[in-house]
């Protein structure tokens, strides 16, 4: 589903960020990728989006390969992921509803089906009541939920998280976890970074990869760990 | 196509100080294009004015027989570049040199006999009308018998050919230099927008919108903004000439060709530099 296959990451004026990353996420897996500030998760979740490239090694995901994917292919592998940010990234001046009706119909869905659609994401979420509200009218944990709805708008076959409850308190942290917990039990790969180690530690049946100045230190489910395990 | 028709209306509503601020961008820049136009379009017509003047002169000589007359006339006319050939006679000489100099009617009664020659008064076609052409003509006709001298003023027609000249090269410099700060008065409007929406983008790639379907609504709205805008500056423009035309100096307005071709181009203009700047944009980021 998620290949990264030797990857190296260096820029201009940081230096490297990632060296020597391989790890596979397969179908249905729920994988956290912790590790500290800078470790290079975000870089990671971008090198997937194909929102960069690697210096060196490849990117695979869902058939796409970093290697040989052209600029007008790039919506085509989006479409395929869903991606939820610390910041939710909402469009302040649309309800709720339409932040999730904005990602259907900027990607060809028909007109029709868009507000009902819209509605049962938000409903799967727990928000249909709110689906009228703007995002300063919402907690922080809702805002989240629009979000997780929005990357659900396309189906994805994998959901990307970066710090996805980095602006939560504990209630919605957990709130959060279990819509993405739910999410992964129907099928879908979800990739949560996250340097929230209590967290991690409350969910020991998901894999976790650690990252530490760019480079893997420890992957519950590559063949040595889990057999230590 | 009706997302981005919708998402380009809607944006005229979310933010309509800042269409306005594109709009009356396109219509400034547009506006100095087009006084320019009107000033320089009347300027070519006064030339043109001053050019269908441009005329050679053949003085006769006073024994020359009417068929001889007739001969040089049909030899000027058949001259190329020549247009019409029109006999001045000695008496029609006097009469016109009475009617418009003063200090020639003082003196006219005391005169014994006629002393102007008759004359032909050449005019030339409009390509032949310029200091080659008429020196050409005119040396033909000085080689005619029965023609004493042959004048047209060399002077005077270089000097308005090279008014010609600055005028056409100042005309090119200006227009280019006014045509260039209203590019970058719309690119930067279109960049303000683009910037002001570029949350709205990043998303729209995020999801996995195409680069053609974000980049159509902003086309939209630069062609709108373009088209809106150089309708004001034409609007603005013919107010301009209303007034000078009323209260200054009598001028002529643009024709209608021109007028066409500045909304066409500012329309088109709108969606040339919305184009480049989305596109700048959507590769930066």
């Amino acid at each position: 589903m998620v290949k990264l296959v030797s990857v190296f990451k260096e820029y201009a004026r940081t230096g490297v960020v990632l060296s020597n990353v391989s790890f596979h996420a397969r179908k249905g897996e729920f994988i956290f990728l912790t590790g500290h500030s800078g470790a290079g998760k975000t870089t990671i979740l971008r090198l997937i989006q194909m929102a960069e490239r690697p210096t060196e090694g490849e990117v695979r995901v869902s058939g796409f390969s970093s290697n040989r994917i052209r600029r007008r292919d790039i919506p085509a592998l989006r479409r395929r992921l869903g991606v939820v940010f610390q910041d939710f990234r909402l469009l302040e001046d649309r309800t709720a509803e339409d932040n999730v009706a904005f990602a259907l119909e900027v990607t060809g869905a028909r007109r029709a089906d868009i507000s009902p659609r819209a509605h049962r994401l938000l409903a799967r979420v727990g928000l249909a009541a709110k689906a009228r509200s703007f995002p300063a009218e919402l907690s922080g944990g809702e805002r989240q939920r629009v979000a997780i709805a929005r990357a659900l708008a396309n189906d994805p076959l994998v959901l990307l998280a970066d710090e996805p409850t980095g602006n939560l308190d504990g209630w919605a942290t957990r709130g959060i976890v279990e819509i993405f917990r739910e999410i992964n039990q129907m099928g879908m790969t979800v990739l949560m970074a996250t340097h929230d180690l209590e967290l991690v530690r409350e969910h020991p049946e998901h894999r976790v990869v650690e990252l530490s100045e760019g480079k893997v230190v420890f992957d519950s489910g590559a063949p040595a760990a889990a057999e230590a395990t | 196509m009706g997302y981005a028709l919708r998402e380009a209306a809607a944006a005229f509503r979310r933010a309509p100080l800042l269409v306005a601020l594109s709009v009356v961008a396109v219509a400034f820049g547009l506006f100095v294009l087009g006084l320019f136009g009107l000033t320089t379009y009347n300027i070519r017509r006064a030339i043109e004015t001053i050019e269908d003047r441009v005329e050679v002169v053949a003085y006769l000589r006073d024994d020359l027989p009417a068929e001889e007359v007739q001969r040089v006339a049909a030899a000027a006319r058949a001259m190329p570049g020549v247009l019409a050939v029109r006999h001045v006679s000695k008496a029609e000489a006097l009469a016109t040199a009475v009617r418009e100099m003063e200090e020639f009617r003082e003196v006219s009664t005391e005169l014994e006999s006629n002393p102007l020659p008759a004359s032909l008064e050449l005019r030339l076609q409009p390509d032949s009308r310029n200091p080659d052409g008429v020196a050409r003509v005119a040396e033909s006709l000085s080689l005619e018998r029965g023609v004493e001298d042959v004048q047209f003023g060399r002077e005077w027609v270089d000097k308005v050919f090279f008014l010609r000249r600055v005028a056409g090269g100042a005309a090119l410099i200006i227009g280019l230099a006014f045509g260039a700060v209203a590019a970058i008065i719309i690119a930067t409007a279109v960049r303000i927008g683009i910037f002001a929406r570029r949350e709205e983008i990043s998303i729209m790639r995020l999801v996995g919108a195409t680069d053609g379907f974000i980049r159509l609504p902003f086309l939209i709205e630069g062609f709108t903004a373009g088209l809106l805008g150089s309708l004001l500056a034409v609007l603005l423009t013919y107010a301009t000439y209303q007034i000078v035309s009323a209260g200054l100096v009598p001028i002529e307005w643009l024709p209608s060709s021109w007028a066409f071709a500045g909304v066409t181009g500012g329309a088109l203009f709108g969606l040339v530099a919305s184009g480049i700047s989305v596109h700048r944009h959507l590769s930066g980021v």
